[in-house]
């Protein structure tokens, strides 16, 4: 829906730097957003401050106060959590279905956006409703089911879909599947339909106008889901929480519930875990910014 | 359903002057070969089978499910059907049901009154041509890349009883996350500080497609800017304002994350979805029961989800 609105630049972007002397009001409103903005910023920078302290520094003298500075903390962190094991776990889960979820939900919005057909809608609304459900009003089943499939051992050591990368790659696929379907379909609609018949003229099968003609021209809706997608799986909490069982298999984000438990009485350690837990999405963030709002004001439907 | 010629009308493949036509579909399914057809058809129907199979089959068995009294254990056969009994047990003895919904309303009530228009407010803000405008936007948005749960851990160091930086400045010694009485508000406030940034990025977006020229035109007619807002550009972003207001249910109804790494939504911090989270994984698994309370969360999220497709497809179609 929201393709619409990205299309239409902001009116005439002034190149002129604006010369007018700064009215009062500017500078009250410059003065408010500065004053949220760093008040939005705190939480984290207090993290941050608080990571890079001793314990016994700030045990003694108070939080609020300046001094002890030590890196000691992320080195305990890192090891006493195996936070190197769980990004790793991290990595396996989150890269595999990410690229699934394209694939897949750009083949279906491939055959929406191409084909006219009546049950097109109802495909559409099938998969963009599913990512909105909510998790845990499937959790009965699905629990059920993984505990039953079973898997070959050199899938999976549980030899389940429980506790398994298997399952937890599916299940977010078939969650963030939806969304993605639903963006895809409505940019590949916006691709003027003169290029499919250029390429039938050219004998193209369907498999070729969508792999050689439809996909490269998406390429920006890729790059602004895949941003996205990769910042929702890794920070995925409740399907990796329920439908694994085996702490060393657990995802980053998962695994912070147990490191409440063991870094329970230290709140630097808790701050330098915090921190290094956020840096993939913080970097992410930063070099992709642009793709990472683009991508949520494209779909505009989910946080 | 009664648009959907228009779609068609729409993406219809204008036929080559060749074909003697009989019928619009019939036609372009022709055109297609046989490989074309086993192409699309599983290009259709791979992700399908996996939306289905692992999101609306669940769905309909959690429904199911809470009209029975299944242990989750025994076999299949020994499900006995027990109608409403589970509901009536939900609503009527057990004790952190009404809390839970209050809690979950309580949630979208912090949501949709605090954090949501102050997210529009600051979108309105933000999108005057500002200088700095961009540094201000990255601050307000940057809690929304880190996940629910991380954010308990960073609000953490905030509201922890001992260490925290409130009771440091405030010199009490209120547990923040622990002392059912307020841990609620302290969750909420975590809660809509990423809220915020995200109604923020959507309002903007909305707010630069809105066409200038409405704007102009009120302010000749010497419309106050405030006024100019009310009665012209918030109206026109009524798509946005829909998906504003879905978003912020769907988000209040699925609050797990949050709850669940502070103490997994017990002692004030209650929630559906915690709720069926515990009947679940918890050691006394009552499926039946659990599944109750899920159909009770899924008819909730239906009922918002449908008014979000009639939105977004209506949108689409303009």
């Amino acid at each position: 829906m929201s393709t619409a609105i990205l299309t239409r630049k902001p009116a005439a972007t002034t190149p002129a730097p604006n010369r007018r002397p700064l009215r009062p009001a500017r500078v009250v409103l410059h003065l408010f957003l500065a004053a949220v903005a760093i008040g939005w910023l705190f939480p984290i920078l207090w993290a941050v401050l608080t990571s890079l302290r001793s314990y016994e520094y700030t045990a003694s003298h108070g939080y609020v106060s300046l001094g002890g500075w030590t890196l000691d903390n992320y080195v305990t962190a890192w090891k006493t959590a195996e936070f190197g094991k769980h990004f790793l776990n991290s990595v396996y889960i989150t890269v595999p279905a990410v690229l699934l979820t394209l694939f897949l939900a750009s083949c279906v919005a491939f055959v929406i956006a191409r084909f006219s057909w009546k049950l097109n809608i109802v495909l559409l609304g099938l998969f963009t409703a599913a990512n909105l459900l909510p998790q845990q009003a499937l959790l009965i089943p699905l629990f059920r089911l993984f505990t039953q499939v079973p898997l070959p051992e050199w899938m999976s050591d549980s030899e389940l879909l429980y506790d398994s990368y298997w399952g937890l790659i599916l299940v977010n696929v078939a969650f963030q599947c939806g969304f993605c379907v639903f963006v895809l379909s409505n940019y590949m609609k916006a691709l003027p339909h003169e290029l499919y018949e250029a390429a039938m003229v050219d004998g193209a099968s369907v498999w070729r106008q969508y792999w050689q003609v439809t996909m490269p021209l998406c390429r920006p809706a890729l790059a602004a889901l895949a941003t996205l997608e990769v910042t929702w799986i890794y920070n995925e909490f409740f399907w990796a929480t329920v439908l694994m069982r085996t702490g060393d298999k657990f995802p980053v984000t998962s695994s912070l519930n147990n490191l409440r438990g063991e870094f329970f009485t230290d709140n630097n350690l808790v701050s330098a875990g915090s921190v290094l837990v956020a840096i993939p999405t913080l970097v992410i963030f930063f070099l992709l910014q642009k793709q990472f709002v683009r991508g949520l004001t494209l779909g505009a439907s989910k946080g | 359903m009664s648009d959907l010629p228009l779609i068609q009308a729409d993406r219809a493949v204008p036929p080559p002057a060749t074909t003697t036509s009989r019928g619009g579909r019939g036609r372009r399914l022709r055109l297609l070969s046989r490989t074309d057809r086993v192409v699309i058809t599983l290009m259709v129907l791979v992700p399908l089978l996996l939306v289905v199979g692992l999101v609306w089959l669940p769905a309909l068995a959690t429904v199911a499910l809470s009209g029975t009294n299944w242990d989750g254990i025994g076999p299949l056969s020994e499900i006995d059907w027990v109608g409403a009994r589970n509901y009536d047990d939900v609503v009527n003895n057990y004790p952190p049901f009404m809390p839970a919904v209050q809690n979950n309303l309580l949630w979208l009530a912090a949501l949709f009154v605090v954090a949501t228009p102050f997210g529009m407010f600051l979108a309105v803000l933000l999108d005057k041509e500002l200088r700095g405008s961009r540094f201000y936007q990255t601050a307000l948005y940057l809690p929304v890349v880190l996940s629910l749960a991380l954010i308990g851990f960073v609000w953490q160091l905030i509201y922890s009883r001992d260490q925290g930086l409130l009771n440091a400045v405030l010199g009490g010694d209120t547990d923040w996350y622990g002392d059912p009485h307020v841990n609620i508000w302290a969750v909420l406030f975590a809660a809509g500080w990423r809220h915020v940034g995200y109604i923020m990025l959507l309002y903007l977006a909305g707010l630069k497609g809105v066409d200038p020229s409405l704007r102009e035109a009120a302010a000749v007619d010497g419309s106050s800017e405030a006024s100019t807002f009310f009665r012209v550009v918030f109206p026109v972003m009524r798509p946005i304002n829909i998906i504003v207001l879905v978003v912020t249910v769907i988000e209040s109804l699925r609050a797990f994350d949050l709850v669940w790494v502070i103490n997994k939504g017990r002692n004030g911090l209650e929630l559906l979805s915690a709720l069926v989270t515990a009947n679940v994984v918890g050691e006394a698994s009552r499926i039946g029961f659990g599944s109750a309370l899920a159909t009770i969360m899924l008819v909730v999220s239906l009922v918002f989800i449908t008014l979000y497709l009639f939105t977004v497809m209506r949108e689409d179609r303009r």
